[in-house]
């Protein structure tokens, strides 16, 4: 091949990498001159706006780029939208934490920007390589974001975990794609497809791209480190880290996983024990949790294992005569993935805005009688855990209403069973929370009784989230048509 | 056929949600306005119920006032409701009892007073929801938003063990509905629609046939969470608990309405979707609702706890609703609705009745009170009245329900109409032997001595419940003329054109409808 440079139409398909890593440069720079949070913020949320939108720019020229590493398609937009909205609420909910924890603002923002940049590659990665890539780009960010609170023994103790485990699943993953590449000659997805699936080798290997991605997307037993860095890590980044590397690192399991011919069999067990684990582990785990974050953390390991039941859907389906029929699974994981991350960035920012100074408030204690003082937030939060609990008119129920007809719809009506049942010890501990917040008497010294002002940047992002998690929960039918389109499934394949 | 563009069933589901709003925007610390305001909103829903009556004229079979509009289109979700002479009363019986526990809660409730009123009236839009839709989705949807409205009265303006009891009342109710939403899902997924009105066409025609085992496995997926609703022995455990610790208008909404969401589950979906295991399983059903008649009576019996002791009476009283239900006879059916609207009553006035105690007293326990005739006379003499109601009483509403039940009952096994008819008698034991320790002989607790009679708002409340007791024991073929068409309705529905090879075709006991409508006509005409 001939060393030229990629067309011109393909910078249009990166354009919101290219954004996102611009904007972190340029408040890179912008450091040594200003302190100024409110400045650094205003830039930083631009920055991360100006990148998703920067990614409608970018579906004008769908396609293959850069000699079939990426490919920007419907599925790529979705993805990019997702993470860019998660990018942007989190800054714009960041501002009054730094400025209580009195922590720089500029690295702080511009980490969230490359760490979105590198999401936005691994959603649109079409080669294993670049996803590796997009995948370093997210989590490097993600570790040194996690421990942002230098001085905090848990925030060190969370980078550090983080960090470790995480260059550890980054070597299954790195490993995976050797073997993949010893088998087939390629590491581009597209053209895998006439290799024999059935080969040891690359099942292995692919069994280790699995374990290396799941890891990111808290799956059992590779989930172990969630709570630790969940608590650890300043409560924006969790926010972050619940909503969009996960979303990125499931678009390319499915890439993978749902799509590359030569991948999707002989995946369908795995997936079924994997969700039921997950499901389990998640939430038998959260039953017994006092602190919130960590409470939230075995959450999103069980929604993990939701999600895999609608793998597990998508799987069994493709391996059919009928794959058309894995549509609707599809639709489903996105849908679920988009009324999730709604809903954790709300939460997130509650709890973040209710810690108080060092994160002080975060056990359940803490929120007892919330209801009485801050009505407002004690409803959003019980809006949202209602919908991570799957409670009619909200988004998290029609997401999991959908992955539970894909799952009936291919046959599975154990994992469907199971699934229910975990739903039901879900709404135990969820239930615990709102309980606090509304059946009990505040303590002495908790969030409930210490004033807590939500600033008009917070009230936004809770607004969006709320309304977001509202509308879904009733009219979900637009933003599913969309999902269903041809066009985002078939730029899949 | 009513037109498609009218809307009295969308109104009357959703005023109590506006009414909501609209106390949201008042005042706080306003009270009376809050409470006025709610009453209001109570009183103008039951009177709009009223329509209804009109609305599904006599022998009318099949859904009147439907409404039937799009709402989501993939997976085909409509927005599918309509009435029948079965949900009629059973609405109109929500209607009435929500400004009644309005009324009721008027002093009772002094915290978070606007809270309050607003959770009944959502609370009310789930229900009058659940026996409206006739879209599965829809049904499980408000099936489901009913229960936070109802956790939050316990878990909030509960006694002291409350946050126990309204967890376990979301944990029991959401373990068994999930398990239905698996059911429907299956339905939805052989049929394509989540319509009541076509997947019963699509059942009854043979254009879906379900395998033995799978109707078997789908009758229990639906069953199992109306059991827990009813509830049914071994699934009553969260029953007393939730009673105990609820506050009156909490209890008198769950007694009169809820436990009636699960046997109407019963008789509008288990029966008519799954005739073949519904009649595979009313045997073993059966002796699980006599069971319940006899140890609920039993329990009630030894009862220390005034509160838990009505609580107890209603599993036994419910107990006679499945097996009527499970009797298939048109007389049985037709008792079983019957029993449950007078239950609905007659147990709610008992709470309230308990409730008034409790509002003077603090205390269930029976020892606390004995000779209490003398210092209210008049909270006594109503207390007598609904007791009465309660066990039984001819030309009373307890009566007529549980006779049609064993007389249907008896038409198909006359074992199990012995044995249930025990609990009839049990139930006078009970009640009428606590009545006597409450209210008569003499006062044993210096504190009673002084007790203010019943208030002239009690004595409305009271007056109100015992009219409707009066008027359905002797008017009773005003409900009955309006029920029989949709008994009628269901058993053709439980018709099939094939019956799964080992099933021999049940016997419908035809003989029995023939005979109810013959005596019916007679005695109405």
């Amino acid at each position: 091949m001939n060393p030229t440079f990629p067309p011109v139409a393909d910078l249009y398909r990166v354009l919101p990498e290219l954004v996102w890593c611009g904007f972190g440069v340029l408040l890179m720079l912008f450091q040594p001159f200003t302190k100024n949070r409110g400045f650094l913020g205003a830039i930083g949320f631009l920055g991360a706006a100006a990148g998703t939108a920067a990614s409608y720019c970018a579906y004008q020229h769908t396609g293959l780029g850069f000699f079939e590493l990426i490919r920007f398609d419907a599925f790529s937009l979705f993805f990019h939208l997702l993470v860019g909205a998660v990018a942007t609420l989190v800054i714009l909910a960041s501002d009054s934490y730094l400025s209580r924890e009195r922590l720089d603002a500029a690295e702080f923002y511009a980490l969230i920007l490359f760490a979105t940049a590198g999401m936005g590659v691994l959603a649109s990665a079409q080669e294993l390589l670049t996803a590796f890539i997009g995948l370093e780009m997210s989590s490097i960010s993600s570790y040194v974001l996690a421990g942002y609170r230098r001085d905090t023994l848990k925030s060190s103790e969370s980078a550090l975990k983080y960090f470790l485990l995480g260059s550890f699943a980054t070597a299954f993953f790195l490993y995976g794609i050797a073997l993949v590449y010893g088998t087939t000659g390629t590491t581009i997805l597209d053209s895998m497809g006439s290799t024999d699936p059935s080969s040891v080798l690359l099942k292995l290997g692919l069994a280790l791209i699995l374990i290396g991605l799941g890891f990111k997307v808290a799956i059992a037993p590779f989930q172990i480190w969630t709570p630790d860095v969940y608590e650890g890590a300043p409560t924006p980044v969790t926010a972050l880290f619940s909503a969009g590397p996960k979303a990125a690192a499931f678009a390319l399991l499915l890439r993978i996983f749902a799509t590359v011919p030569a991948a999707t069999q002989y995946w369908f067990w795995a997936f079924w024990i994997l969700a039921v684990v997950t499901m389990f582990a998640g939430n038998l785990g959260a039953l017994v949790q006092s602190n919130v974050k960590r409470l939230l953390a075995y959450s999103s390991i069980a929604h993990a294992g939701y999600i895999l039941v609608a793998f597990a859907a998508v799987t069994g389906m493709a391996a059919s005569d009928s794959p058309d029929g894995a549509v609707p699974a599809y639709a489903a994981v996105l849908f679920y993935l988009l009324s999730y991350a709604l809903v954790k960035v709300g939460a997130f920012t509650i709890v973040s805005q209710l810690g108080g100074k060092d994160e002080k408030y975060v056990t359940l204690e803490d929120y007892a009688g919330l209801s009485q003082r801050h009505p407002v937030a004690a409803a959003a939060l019980s809006l949202f855990l209602l919908s991570l609990l799957g409670l009619p008119v909200t988004a998290g129920f029609f997401g999991k209403f959908y992955i539970f007809k894909a799952a009936v719809n291919s046959h599975l009506i154990w994992l469907a069973v199971l699934m229910a049942l975990n739903s039901v010890i879900g709404a135990y501990y969820y239930l615990k929370v709102i309980v606090a917040m509304y059946m009990r008497e505040p303590a002495e010294d908790s969030a409930a009784t210490a004033p807590v002002a939500f600033p008009a940047t917070v009230s936004v992002v809770l607004a969006v989230c709320a309304a977001g998690t509202v509308y879904f929960g009733l009219l979900p039918n637009q933003a599913l048509r969309l999902l269903l389109e041809k066009t985002l499934i078939g730029g899949l394949k | 056929m009513i037109a498609p563009g009218n809307h009295l069933l969308t109104v009357l589901t959703f005023f109590p949600a506006l009414g909501a709003l609209a106390l949201m925007i008042l005042r706080a610390d306003d009270h009376a306005w809050i409470r006025r305001m709610a009453l209001v909103v109570g009183t103008f829903e039951f009177l709009l119920s009223l329509l209804l009556i009109p609305g599904v004229p006599l022998g009318s079979s099949g859904y009147r006032l439907e409404l039937n509009i799009p709402w989501i289109s993939s997976p085909a979700i409509h927005y599918h409701m309509g009435v029948d002479g079965l949900s009629l009363w059973l609405v109109i019986l929500t209607t009435f009892l929500t400004p009644i526990s309005i009324l009721a809660s008027w002093n009772s409730v002094h915290h978070r007073v606007k809270e309050f009123f607003v959770m009944l009236l959502m609370l009310e839009v789930g229900v009058v929801g659940v026996f409206l839709s006739l879209d599965f989705f829809l049904f499980f949807l408000f099936w489901e938003v009913m229960l936070i409205p109802m956790a939050f009265l316990i878990g909030i303006w509960g006694h002291e063990r409350r946050i126990y009891a309204a967890v376990k009342f979301v944990l029991y109710t959401m373990a068994g509905s999930i398990l239905m939403l698996v059911g429907i899902l299956w339905l939805y997924n052989a049929t394509g629609t989540f319509d009541l009105v076509e997947i019963q066409r699509a059942l009854q025609s043979g254009a879906l046939l379900l395998s033995p085992t799978t109707e078997v496995l789908l009758f229990l997926a639906f069953f199992v969470a109306f059991a827990i609703k009813v509830p049914l022995f071994p699934l009553h455990t969260w029953l007393p608990d939730a009673h105990v610790e609820a506050p009156t208008a909490g209890s008198v909404i769950l007694a009169g309405i809820l436990l009636k969401m699960g046997t109407y589950g019963m008789m509008r979906f288990c029966l008519p979707l799954f005739p073949y295991a519904s009649h595979k399983a009313a045997p073993k059903i059966a002796v699980l609702a006599i069971i319940g008649i006899i140890y609920g009576a039993l329990v009630a019996l030894v009862q220390p706890n005034l509160k838990k002791l009505v609580a107890y009476s209603s599993v036994s009283h419910l107990g006679f609703v499945v097996l009527g239900i499970f009797s298939f006879t048109a007389i049985g059916m037709q008792g079983a609705i019957y029993q449950m609207l007078a239950h609905g009553i007659s147990t709610g006035a008992l709470f309230l009745l308990v409730g008034m105690l409790y509002d003077r007293r603090h205390t269930f326990e029976i020892s606390q009170y004995g000779g209490l005739a003398t210092p209210m006379p008049r909270l006594s003499a109503f207390f007598l009245f609904a007791v009465l109601s309660s066990l039984g009483l001819p030309m009373l509403n307890g009566f007529i329900g549980e006779y049609l039940i064993l007389l249907g009952t008896y038409i198909v096994h006359w074992q199990w109409a012995a044995w249930a008819a025990t609990g009839v008698i049990l139930s006078a034991c009970y009640l009428l032997w606590s009545y006597q320790r409450v209210f008569y002989g003499e006062v044993t607790v210096e504190k009673n001595k002084t007790l203010p009679d019943a208030s002239e708002r009690e004595r409305f409340i009271l007056a109100t419940m015992c009219a409707v007791i009066l008027w359905m024991g002797i008017g009773s073929a005003f409900l009955i003329k309006r029920t029989a068409e949709a008994t009628n309705t269901i058993r053709k529905q439980m018709e099939r054109q094939q019956w799964p090879a080992e099933a021999a075709a049940p016997a419908l006991h035809n003989g029995a409808a023939v005979t109810l409508n013959s005596s019916e006509r007679s005695s109405s005409r």
